[in-house]
């Protein structure tokens, strides 16, 4: 199979994709939602990069920009390339071109993004004769029945509809689709939040070792802190549209350089977990994020300049890099006295979360 | 009607020691059958959602029920409220005030005067909550509905229980729609509302789990502060064996409407017996980068509980599973698909050889299969064999006859395992036959 390469070490070359200081909005009544604020990083071939957050941070919003499923009414800014073409000046129809034969997106929920009545042969004949037009039907089967494998999913289920698969079996169905076309960079927000933790488990596995098997960069959206652990490179940590903390999934979970992330990684139940620890406060209304850095409202570590003025994005080593005054003076940062004092702020009521 | 005492006096009161008991409690649903078989009179599948589960609940206990979905673990908590129908067995309730009560004979009238002591706590606040209702008649409803409280009582109960749940100041919620409200803010009222009854055991239905990281740690420990504070005792219902660790006292692993482990939390965690319970823990993601993507996961989902496997209904998917675990023709197919999934050269031949496979999925420990001859299907079977010569099917083989167009093989039969002590804790897997322990 020309799509499987051998076993080995992963391929180290330039950056699939690429975002500098990228910016997504909504339009709504009470002004521009800022759904990504300035946000700058790279995707390597064959990487999986994890993307964290809360709900509304714009992880989602991000990964969508990112191939421009975008909805009306939202627009884009910035630098973002993909295998150095500039994705921000094509057309539609180009951006459309590269969409599935590309780029590739897994979605939360597979039961919706599958036809009910169509066969599963039906969608892999579709999706290849809109993207690969000068394929046979034996080709197209060859091609759908090789990834279906690969997927575990036997050849005999190939004419079954997708009411007689599992939901497991229908986000295997779903990544198989989107791999079938062998793009170079996927998006796949939140993929195994349906399912449950033996499946999840399952397609965890099967992420994780795309990479032995593909050629393909994954960025892998998810809330869920341990997901990352498991099947990512690097990882990224989003707040309030922006990215906080980017690094090797293993520097940033041992050693975090945003409290955020610190903070984060404290409030997960794990089987571990001897005490209960949550952050206090929402997460903040993007319309109007706070001055300063957006979480030092909530930050335990605030100092009086954390609410005047934006943390400068600095590297720690090995391309680790995190947005945090507390961080900075840590490592030795000259501050005033007065920028350096505990940050005075209203008391958060108990109930003020999100 | 009786007031309730003061939620901030202290149960010291002389109670029984169980306050909940389940006798081989059965909830069956019947599926609607097609038309013919309506017209038939057939009666249709029926879906064994909660199949044989005796458990007793002390007071002032955190008991965990955790499970899959579709294991039964929400229709058990439903049950106990008698939301579901009982098939059989029985509920029985040991009110504090009034002594035992037969929960699964209660109809009507008795079953919502039961409420009053017990209450739930549903998994999506979004849907728990009437958007046209506010926070303050959403709380104060089960004290209306009862008739317990009108007036200034009711508002002053209102903001007692939304006080306690962390909702202040109160004035800035009451007036409030569910909508104004984040997830983490609705659970509470949720939970406002299931205690403002004084209840005397919760059913929190997977309460944290629509929650963010962030905050479900917080609800977690309100739930806890309750408990400690009201004398509730809980029975937590939950996917997420993380949680529960933390959470419970005891813990009962369910799969396919049985219990298959129960035991105190730190047995269960410190030396998983059941094969399930090992898979759940080792599947866990937890966020710590050392820990590698597991690898002997249990394959496949958790089958149709309409018609569930022979034997042991978990032996398909187990890592651990021996030759008296219940083997079945079904599991021939899925190792022939299996098998197929690996192989692309053959499968053509192969699937002409063995034919229509639809043939296996009748249950049943003896398995037709081919239609190209016998010597060709032995071939292939020896192949696949020979593939993973662990494969725990083929000790569940008793014998494979030649037949007129393949073979017939033959498996072991064997009943579902009884739940049997096992050091500290019960055990339904021919892994652990019963070794005569005492309780610790």
């Amino acid at each position: 199979m020309s799509e499987l390469r051998d076993a080995g070490a992963p391929v180290i070359e330039g950056p699939v994709f690429e975002a500098v200081d990228l910016r997504v909005w909504y339009a709504t009544d009470r002004g521009p939602v800022r759904a990504v604020d300035g946000v700058s990083f790279s995707v390597r071939r064959g990487e999986i990069l994890g993307l964290v957050g809360e709900s509304g941070c714009g992880k989602s919003t991000l990964g969508r920009g990112l191939i421009g499923l975008l909805p009306e009414g939202s627009g884009r800014d910035g630098e973002l390339r993909f295998q150095g073409r500039d994705m921000l000046a094509l057309t539609g129809r180009e951006q459309r071109a590269l969409r599935g034969s590309d780029l590739g997106m897994i979605f939360q929920e597979p039961l919706t993004r599958l036809n009910p009545l169509m066969r599963i042969s039906e969608h892999f004949e579709e999706t290849l004769k809109i993207h690969e037009p000068g394929l046979s039907k034996a080709e197209t089967e060859a091609r759908a029945l090789a990834i279906l494998r690969v997927m575990g999913i036997p050849p005999t289920r190939y004419r079954a509809y997708p009411h007689e698969f599992s939901g497991g079996m229908r986000q295997r169905l779903m990544i198989a689709l989107a791999l079938v076309l062998r793009p170079a960079f996927v998006v796949a927000d939140e993929p195994t939040t349906a399912l449950d933790v033996l499946v999840e488990a399952q397609i965890i596995r099967i992420l994780h070792d795309l990479r032995s098997e593909f050629d393909t960069a994954l960025l892998l959206i998810t809330h869920n802190l341990g997901i990352i652990a498991e099947a990512c490179d690097r990882v990224a940590v989003m707040y309030a549209g922006e990215i906080v903390e980017i690094g090797d999934a293993k520097a940033v979970f041992s050693n975090p350089k945003h409290p955020y992330t610190r903070e984060l990684l404290r409030s997960t139940i794990s089987l571990s977990t001897t005490g209960l620890n949550y952050i206090d406060g929402a997460p903040p209304d993007l319309v109007e994020p706070p001055s300063g850095c957006h979480f030092h409202p909530r930050c335990p570590d605030a100092m009086a300049v954390c609410a005047q003025r934006h943390p400068v994005d600095r590297d720690h080593g090995e391309g680790h890099r995190a947005a945090c005054w507390a961080t900075d003076v840590a490592d030795g940062l000259q501050l005033d006295a007065s920028e350096r004092a505990p940050l005075e702020r209203e008391e958060i009521a108990v109930a003020d979360e999100a | 009607m009786p007031t309730k005492p003061d939620i901030d006096a202290t149960p010291a009161k002389e109670r029984s020691a169980t306050v909940l008991d389940l006798d081989d409690l059965a909830v069956h649903f019947q599926l609607q059958g097609n038309a013919l078989s309506r017209v038939l009179g057939l009666r249709g599948r029926v879906v064994k959602a909660v199949d044989g589960v005796s458990l007793s609940l002390a007071r002032g206990e955190v008991l965990g029920v955790v499970g899959e979905s579709g294991s039964g673990k929400t229709t058990l908590g439903r049950a106990l409220l008698g939301l579901a129908p009982t098939s059989s067995g029985s509920i029985t309730y040991h009110s504090a005030d009034r002594g035992r009560r037969v929960v699964s004979e209660m109809r009507g009238a008795e079953l919502r005067e039961l409420r009053t002591d017990l209450q739930m706590v549903f998994q999506d606040p979004h849907a728990a909550l009437n958007p046209s209702m506010t926070i303050e008649e959403a709380v104060g409803h089960p004290l209306v509905i009862h008739k317990i409280a009108k007036g200034a009582d009711l508002k002053r109960r209102v903001e007692a229980s939304l006080e306690r749940v962390g909702l202040s100041p109160t004035e800035r919620f009451m007036t409030k729609f569910p909508s104004d409200l984040s997830g983490g803010q609705k659970q509470r009222a949720v939970i406002a509302r299931a205690i403002i009854l004084d209840p005397e055991v919760l059913v929190a239905d997977e309460p944290v789990s629509m929650l963010d990281m962030s905050v479900r740690a917080k609800i977690l420990q309100l739930m806890l502060d309750l408990k400690n504070d009201l004398g509730l005792t809980y029975v937590y219902i939950t996917h997420d064996l993380a949680s529960a660790k933390y959470f419970c006292d005891r813990i009962a692993i369910m799969y396919l409407g049985r219990i298959v482990e129960i035991g105190p939390t730190e047995e269960i965690f410190a030396q998983p017996r059941h094969p399930y319970t090992k898979a759940l823990l080792a599947a866990i993601p937890e966020p710590d980068p050392e820990k590698m993507v597991p690898r002997n996961l249990p394959r496949g989902e958790i089958p149709d509980a309409a018609d569930p496997p022979l034997g042991c209904s978990f032996h398909p998917r187990c890592p651990e599973a021996v030759a008296g675990c219940g083997w079945e023709s079904r599991d021939l197919r899925t190792l022939v698909e299996e098998h197929w999934t690996r192989t692309d050269t053959a499968y053509d031949e192969e699937q002409r050889v063995l034919g229509d496979l639809g043939r296996l999925d009748k249950p049943s420990t003896t398995a037709a299969l081919g239609s190209g001859g016998s010597q060709a299907v032995r071939g292939i079977l020896d192949g696949i064999r020979a593939e993973d010569t662990t494969e725990p099917l083929w000790s569940g083989v008793t014998s494979i006859e030649d037949s007129a167009s393949g073979v017939t093989v033959h498996f072991q039969p064997a009943e579902p395992p009884a739940l049997r002590r096992a050091g500290g804790v019960d055990v339904a897997c021919v892994l652990y036959p019963d070794d005569g322990t005492p309780a610790d």
